[in-house]
Formats: structure tokens, C-alpha cells, sequence
């Protein structure tokens, strides 16, 4: 089979630079291993819902119509929009197709799957950030008749074995599992390293709002001081819940979660845990602190500031005067973990030599310029702070087109020269 | 882009970034060995010297060799010729913090005046002493107060504070676990 563009993957940024391909006329593919929004469909928990509100439900040429703009979707929700949206772009989609293989042939690529194989002059990996669970090799050392899970792999608190769960990790996805788990009636221990406090709303307006119009989201990655940190910061303590509420480390302890620090290691049927728990704490307020003196600068310079709520500012976080610097699975009844330590993007279907030595895609703003016509869109930062949203998806698959189909007039040149000499 | 004021600490942040910039493309270069040796000479009373290590896949030697003596003191019923190896844990911890400090300081671009810490660890000798299995032999707590007059408010000199603690090896060193295996021979 032949095809000019093979896009891998129809999720939000897959739909989205397939809309972008169709209105230049270039001929494509989207390989997708399940149906549309299969992550959204089957590697998420059940309370789960977006941290956007449906305000920012945006893809280039379909925005949310609904009438509760503050919302936030859930995942039925979410696959929804993205089937309405497949559906309205007519984005060639198919379905149930994996892909095995991305290799080069000449100046042009080979995609194996497990049902045939494509020909085409460029790809575009469009797989998501959150392929692979990333769990830290402390693991190793867990008593074997404790349960492990991802948040991947979770589904809600009933289907952990009765007694205490520790969750690892501090960030949307450990924070909002150790609320439900610890409302459910377990004790939850929440080890946390760093991490990144927001309130939900602030001054009347959603974070999301103030990251948007103060141009935060827009950062380009060429920008930003430090990239490498950027990709790599834990996604921002939030929940999307109809009630609108904030979710830092104050609500989980009012809850009866108990703070420790990062997990550091697991010996001997028990967790040790870092002394940093205050500083990672500190951190976070600062940090947290500086954005809203950020934000309130802009709302000033923007002539807002009479418009919006007052000025707020929140409690530090409260942390106990000697948290736990160990806990023993079996004495303190810790029957389960929750390895909500962040995930990697699996590449290891690209057999082009273009990863790390972390295994990890090299790329420029998702043009992998080791490899001519090949190209990734949906990674942390990717092009601009807002790549891995909804609404970042439309911007980045604009750029990754523009770029590929210059790409393949290039191509296109170089051939048509050859045909000629 | 925001230009960053200028700062004089004297801290060769120019050397530290290009360092990580080219040891992230050469992670083996970034792999050191730090070591010092150690003397017995009578009681509690030894010796430490401090002069290789190893870096940037080569040995490496300091200007100047350094000696640290350490004993036990009187309450101890020793004879207090040198301070205590906890002591020396005290020491690093703040050398690592302070000079954490200066160095995020000029990358800022803040200009430091005085920094000044007091380093205290509790103890409950009970441990060492082994008349309470459930007592540890370490410290069960560190406290490290600074004092900093900076060009900088007291939230951006907080931020620094905070970041060294972050980067600090000894800092990390201290709040974490480490495998420490100790071998002997014969002489």
C-alpha cells in the first residue's frame, strides 16, 4: 500500500494535522491501533476528567458548542468530541491497524503493521506522551504480595485490595488518585518529590484561563530558558470536578493523607523516604506564589485588574514536624502502590537511529532532522508549552505540516532534477 | 527574553553550564569518584587525607593535599583532640549549601553580601551507645539557618535557598538512603 503522508496515531494531535494535510490536498493515512482516542477510551481511571475547561476544547476547525464552557470533560466526553471531530474532518482513519515498524526506505519510509504494509514519503508519529508508565527501579525491592498499579492500569478505589495504599508520585495523576482512594476509607500515604502547586481557580478565573491569556501556554520551546527541565516537570496539581476545586497537598492532608517524602527506596519489606519533603513543599509555594504575582502583574498591565476577584494568596503547605522517613509494608497494613511516577513515549517501534541513549526521540520542535521527513507532535513542550492540550494540539500540527509539505516539494524537486539529468 | 542582571560572586557559572551542556552528550565524562583515606592513631583519634579523585574519565588531583583530624570530646571521655565525624557531616553540609547558594545567586543574578549559616543535628547517643535498640545511631534531625543580606527580596532569597537544597549532593546525601559496603584485608 502507498500513501504520500502516513500519520501513526488518531488521537487529538493525529486528527489535527490530519485536518491540516487534507486542506493542503496532500494524500494520507492514519494508522490508529484501536479506535479514535484510544487512550482517552481505555488507559484512564474512571473520576478522571480533563484539566482544561471546556472552553479550551479547541481543534482547528471544531471548538466545544455545549452550554457549560467552565466544565470539564469527562473521558466519554472527551472520546466523543474527538469521534464528532474525525468524523466532521472525514480524517482517514484506520482503525485497529498497530503499527510494528517505522523504517527507511531511500529517501522515503516503510511502515510494517500487523495488517500489511505502507509506503510513504514521510510520517508523523502523532502516539501520545503517556505510552509507558514510568516506574522507578526502587520497585524491585517491593514484598511480592504487595499490589502494584499505574494510573494507567487503575480504575477506582474498590478494585485495591483492602488496607493501606501507598501512591507514589505527586503530580495530577498522584494527587487525584490519593484523594479518592483516601475518601474511599484507606489510609493513604503520599510520597512526594517535586511537584508543582496550582490553585484552580484564582481571582474568579480558572488557571487554565490565566495560563492562556497571559501567554504562558504560548512559550515557544525555543523560548524557554531551560528545555530540558520544561519536558520533564511533573504535570501541574489539578482536577478537573464540576465543583471546581483546588488540589494541593493542604486538601490531601485535611483528607487524612499522610505526607512523606519521595520514595527513595524499598528494602527489606520497607519504604524509606527522603528528608526533602519540606524543601520539595517550599518549593512549590514559591513557585506557585510566582505565578500568581505573574499573573497579577499582567492583569494590571492588561487593564483587568478591576474586573477580576481580589488579589489571593494561599497557606503554605503544612507539613508535620517529623514526617514519616519510613513505613513497613506488613506492620503498617500498606497492602498496595500507586505508581503515579510519570510516564515515557515509547519509540521502540522506530528502527531508525534516531533515539537517545534513553531511548528517547531527538528531535527539533517535532521535526526529527536526522531523518528527513519524519516528524513527532504531542510530546511535553514539543513546540510550545500548550503542545501536550487540546487546544495545543491545532498550532503544532499546523507547524509540522507547513514544515512536511515544504518537505515534500522538496522532495518532489529533487526528483523530478533527477528524472531530467 | 528577559535580560538577567549582572551579579559578581565569583562563581564560574559559565564553566558549570557549558559542563552540563557537554556532559549530558558525554555522560561517562560525568561519572566521579570522591575519595579521601583514613589513619588510625590512638583512641579515638584518627586522620583523614583528601587529595584524588577521579572525573571527567581521568584521575584528578586537588592543588593542595588537606587533613582532617577528628576525635570524640571529653564528654565522651575522650580526649578531644579534633572534633567529631558528625561534625564533619555538619561541615559538608553547609559547604554544599552555601556554595549552592552563591552559584544560583550569580546565575540569577543576585549579589550576595554575607551568607551565614548555623548547621545543627540532634542526636540521640542513646543509639550509638546501643542501650536502645529503637533509637538510631544518626542524627534524627538537621536544622540549617541562614542568614543572607542580598540584593534581592526576601522571597527571591528564599528561591535561592530553596534551589540549593535541590542540587545539593550533600543535601541528598543526607536525606536519602545510599548502599555503602565496607571491605577489609589484613595488612
Amino acid at each position: 500500500m502507498r500513501t504520500s503522508v502516513v500519520v501513526i496515531g488518531a488521537g487529538q494531535t493525529g486528527l489535527a494535522v490530519s485536518y491540516f494535510l487534507s486542506e493542503r490536498d496532500i494524500e494520507h493515512v492514519i494508522l490508529e491501533r484501536g479506535s479514535v482516542g484510544q487512550s482517552w477510551r481505555s488507559e484512564r481511571w474512571d473520576s478522571l476528567r480533563l484539566l482544561t475547561p471546556n472552553s479550551q476544547s479547541r481543534l482547528p476547525g471544531h471548538v466545544y458548542d455545549g452550554n457549560d464552557p467552565d466544565g470539564f470533560m469527562t473521558m466519554t466526553e472527551v472520546v466523543g468530541f474527538l469521534d464528532d471531530y474525525a468524523r466532521r474532518i472525514a480524517a482517514p482513519v484506520r482503525s485497529g491497524v498497530t503499527v510494528t515498524s517505522v523504517r527507511r526506505r531511500g529517501s522515503a519510509y516503510q511502515v510494517g503493521t500487523d495488517d500489511g504494509t505502507w509506503d510513504a514519503d514521510a510520517v508523523v508519529i502523532a502516539t501520545g506522551a503517556c505510552n509507558t508508565p514510568r516506574i522507578p527501579a526502587v520497585a524491585e525491592g517491593l514484598p511480592d504480595d504487595v499490589v502494584q498499579v499505574t494510573p494507567a492500569d487503575y480504575r477506582n478505589p474498590d478494585l485495591l485490595p483492602e488496607g493501606g495504599v501507598l501512591v507514589v508520585g505527586a503530580s495530577a495523576s498522584g494527587a487525584q488518585i490519593a484523594s479518592e482512594v483516601q475518601r474511599s476509607g484507606r489510609q493513604v500515604t503520599l510520597a512526594v518529590g517535586e511537584h508543582v502547586r496550582v490553585p484552580r481557580t484564582y481571582r474568579g478565573r480558572d488557571l487554565m484561563w490565566w495560563m492562556e491569556v497571559t501567554g504562558r501556554l504560548d512559550e515557544r520551546y525555543d523560548d524557554v530558558d531551560d528545555i530540558v527541565r520544561a519536558r520533564h516537570l511533573p504535570s501541574t496539581q489539578l482536577v478537573g470536578t464540576p465543583e471546581r476545586v483546588s488540589l494541593d497537598l493542604n486538601t490531601l492532608t485535611a483528607e487524612g493523607v499522610r505526607l512523606a517524602g519521595r520514595l527513595a527506596a524499598v528494602t527489606n519489606g520497607r519504604a524509606q523516604f527522603s528528608g526533602s519533603l519540606r524543601n520539595v513543599a517550599k518549593l512549590a509555594d514559591l513557585k506557585e506564589r510566582r505565578l500568581l504575582e505573574f499573573f497579577d502583574e499582567w492583569a494590571v498591565e492588561a487593564g483587568l485588574d478591576g474586573a477580576l476577584g481580589p488579589v489571593e494568596r494561599y497557606e503554605p503547605t503544612r507539613i508535620e514536624d517529623e514526617p514519616p522517613l519510613s513505613a513497613d509494608f506488613a506492620a503498617d497494613g500498606i497492602r498496595s502502590v500507586v505508581w503515579a511516577t510519570g510516564y515515557l513515549a515509547d519509540h521502540s517501534f522506530v528502527d531508525i537511529d534516531v533515539l537517545d541513549r534513553k531511548g528517547q526521540l531527538k528531535h527539533d520542535g517535532g521535526v526529527v532532522t536526522a531523518s528527513p521527513g519524519l516528524y513527532r507532535i504531542g510530546l511535553p513542550v514539543l513546540r510550545r508549552r500548550k503542545s501536550t492540550f487540546i487546544h495545543g494540539a491545532g498550532d503544532d500540527a499546523r507547524d509540522i505540516t507547513e514544515h512536511l509539505a515544504g518537505y515534500l516539494a522538496s522532495v518532489a524537486v529533487d526528483e523530478a532534477e533527477c528524472a531530467v539529468g | 527574553m528577559t535580560t538577567t542582571p549582572t551579579a559578581n560572586n565569583g562563581v564560574n557559572t559559565e564553566v558549570l553550564l557549558g559542563a552540563r551542556k557537554a556532559l549530558a552528550d558525554e555522560p561517562a565524562g560525568a561519572q566521579f569518584t570522591w575519595r579521601a583515606t583514613n589513619e588510625w592513631l590512638h583512641a579515638t583519634h584518627t586522620k583523614a587525607t583528601v587529595k584524588s579523585y577521579f572525573g571527567l574519565g581521568a584521575e584528578q588531583g586537588h592543588k593542595v593535599e588537606s587533613t582532617f583530624e577528628m576525635d570524640h570530646p571529653e564528654t565522651f571521655g575522650e580526649e578531644d583532640n579534633a572534633v567529631t565525624p558528625v561534625e564533619y557531616v555538619l561541615v559538608g553540609l553547609g559547604g554544599c549549601l552555601s556554595g549552592g547558594i552563591a552559584a544560583v545567586a550569580q546565575n540569577r543574578g543576585i549579589q550576595l553580601r554575607s551568607v551565614k549559616a548555623t548547621i545543627e543535628g540532634d542526636m540521640d547517643i542513646l543509639g550509638i551507645l546501643g542501650a536502645d535498640p529503637d533509637v538510631r545511631n544518626g542524627f534524627n534531625n538537621v536544622r540549617v539557618n541562614y542568614e543572607i543580606d542580598a540584593d534581592a527580596s526576601e522571597e527571591d532569597i528564599e528561591a535561592l535557598v530553596a534551589q540549593s537544597q535541590k542540587r545539593s549532593a550533600v543535601f541528598d546525601i543526607v536525606t536519602n538512603p545510599t548502599n555503602v559496603t565496607v571491605s577489609v584485608t589484613k595488612a
